[in-house]
């Protein structure tokens, strides 16, 4: 099967006076239905891919395409219907004066009919459990609370694939956790895929591959193991800082990658 | 100086014309000894970032009083109190960065100060100072905070604030969004500041790994109300608790669960670091 999003020989500088890129050849794909943790330090580039893929910013050098499509000028609104982002601000994408217009917004700009509009968008508020909010303000929630509302917004779209840039980090762990599960549940279900630009690497671990950048450049991709195995340079899960650190303190631990559950065994040996 | 914060009987909501909210804040009872390094936990929309904005006169109580040092400020009009308290309270909100405003680093960071009355040469020199404390080079001052990446800006949204310098330090979440070295560094940084300076400083977090790691004491929220405030092993060490109050425990301290749950065993101690975690494995030779 092609895969749903290819993105090849991406090159991208915010400023030509300087010869500096934020976005150096970068080529990869994404599977339909496949969950890709996007990770590497502040500053590596992660952003300005995710605008790309939007077309929120039209890279200097390279094509993307989604489904078949090039995205360009002209294929970008259809495009967009396919492909929601969320940003780590949610402050920057709230229009609607109360959660549920806000959450109706980008349905309304599809011409949905109103009867169905008002299934999605009570469907996507429970979804992110904030059913109750739906008259209240967005911009005097709490901040996790907003982000759950933005969520809200792109999962009413129904799209094949979301991008989550940061988009968890003012939840509660208890409640990422669940969200979490929520668009696995999606992603099992009705084949949605997932490119989650994160810092949570417990939450990487558990994506079904990883992407690393550096540097506008990606310098690795594979499962969690195969990436968190050598890259001493990136944060380790926690079962994998354990087994380092009882490396150093001269313990004969396996000398690879281990996951919780496989730590947690060799433990119990 | 260190300051003390304390809150008797504060009740407040967020008023705009004739729209009054549900209480943010309910009957909150709370003392932050002055040099504590306090977290500040609960799920979302639990009243933290409430709790915060009171202590430092953004949201006015409706009843009760919040004292911070020898400022009161109570409910109706406060204007010599609000000076004061916001001179002695220094926030960083969360994603700080969307407050930078200025032509160049440099002049950003000296308008707090300017604006407290300290002169431009001194404040100048202020500046150069707190950069280079939050881990930019000075050659930072002279470019647009806009054309700095999210980390750098965050860092000099921080760096606003202790040019300051506050008694006080307020944080709403300042790691969020940035990668977990650039947390790590924000957050050893704060802690740095608070020894040296010895100043109050009140950290709001979802991590309970920062709790573990910076915290003296932890104050939990639930609907607007302080339900907890307590010592950090004290809280870490009883798990049915934590359990009823819906909150996590640090990575260590959930691994060495499983781990104990398992084996059907317990470890002699609260583990809440990897370091911990590994002496206490190698301790009883399960490592």
């Amino acid at each position: 099967m092609p895969p749903l999003i290819e993105v090849t020989n991406l090159s991208f500088s915010y400023n030509h006076l300087i010869d500096e890129e934020t976005l150096t050849n970068v080529s990869f794909t994404v599977q339909k239905g496949e969950w890709l943790a996007v990770v590497g330090h502040n500053g590596s580039g992660k952003s300005t891919l995710a605008q790309i893929l939007v077309g929120l910013l039209s890279p200097q050098k390279g094509r993307v395409m989604l489904a078949g499509q090039v995205l360009n000028e002209e294929s970008k609104w259809g495009i967009r219907q396919k492909i929601g982002i969320v940003f780590q601000n949610p402050d920057n994408q709230f229009i609607g004066t109360t959660v549920q217009d806000d959450v109706a917004f980008g349905l309304e700009n599809i011409n949905m009919s109103y009867e169905e509009m008002q299934t999605r968008v009570e469907e996507a508020l429970k979804m992110v459990e904030m059913s109750s909010f739906q008259f209240h303000d967005p911009s005097r929630l709490s901040g996790g609370q907003k982000q759950r509302v933005a969520i809200a917004g792109i999962v009413a779209l129904r799209p094949s694939v979301i991008i989550l840039d940061e988009a968890l980090v003012m939840l509660d762990p208890a409640s990422r956790r669940k969200l979490l599960q929520t668009l696995q549940m999606l992603k099992e279900k009705e084949g949605l895929t997932i490119i989650s630009i994160t810092h949570d690497m417990n939450e990487a671990a558990t994506a079904d591959r990883v992407l690393m950048m550096k540097s506008g450049k990606v310098v690795k991709t594979g499962t969690p193991k195969c990436v968190f195995g050598d890259e001493l340079e990136l944060e380790p899960p926690f079962a994998e800082a354990l087994r380092r650190t009882l490396l150093k303190r001269g313990r004969s631990v396996p000398q690879v990658y281990m996951t919780e559950k496989e730590m947690v065994q060799w433990l119990c040996k | 100086m260190a300051m003390q914060v304390t809150f008797n009987g504060v009740s407040a909501d967020y008023n705009y014309g004739p729209i009054r909210s549900p209480l943010v804040l309910q009957s909150v009872d709370l003392n932050v000894t002055s040099g504590a390094f306090t977290a500040v936990v609960g799920h979302t929309g639990s009243g933290k970032s409430s709790l915060l904005k009171a202590m430092n006169g953004l949201l006015v109580p409706t009843e009760g009083v919040v004292t911070v040092g020898e400022t009161e400020i109570k409910p109706g009009k406060n204007k010599k109190a609000l000076k004061e308290v916001r001179k002695k309270v220094g926030m960083v909100f969360q994603f700080p960065e969307s407050q930078l405003f200025a032509e160049t680093v440099e002049q950003d960071i000296c308008f707090g100060p300017i604006n407290f009355g300290v002169s431009l040469e001194e404040a100048k020199k202020i500046a150069n100072h707190v950069i280079s404390q939050v881990g930019l080079d000075v050659s930072i001052l002279e470019k647009s905070p806009f054309s700095l990446s999210g980390g750098q800006k965050r860092r000099v949204a921080i760096a606003g604030i202790l040019a300051m310098q506050p008694d006080v330090l307020v944080l709403d979440e300042p790691g969020a969004g940035l990668d977990p070295k650039g947390k790590r560094e924000i957050l050893s940084l704060i802690s740095q500041w608070h020894k040296t300076r010895s100043l109050t400083t009140i950290l709001v977090t979802h991590d309970m790994d920062d709790v573990a790691l910076y915290a003296d004491d932890v104050i939990v929220m639930e609907k607007g109300r302080v339900v907890l405030h307590e010592e950090i092993r004290e809280f870490f060490n009883d798990e049915e608790k934590l359990a009823r109050l819906h909150l996590e425990v640090p990575e260590a301290r959930s691994f060495q669960l499983t781990l104990e749950h398992e084996l059907g065993i317990k470890l002699s101690r609260v583990c809440l670091t990897v370091e911990e975690l590994a002496d206490a494995l190698i301790e009883v030779g399960l490592a």
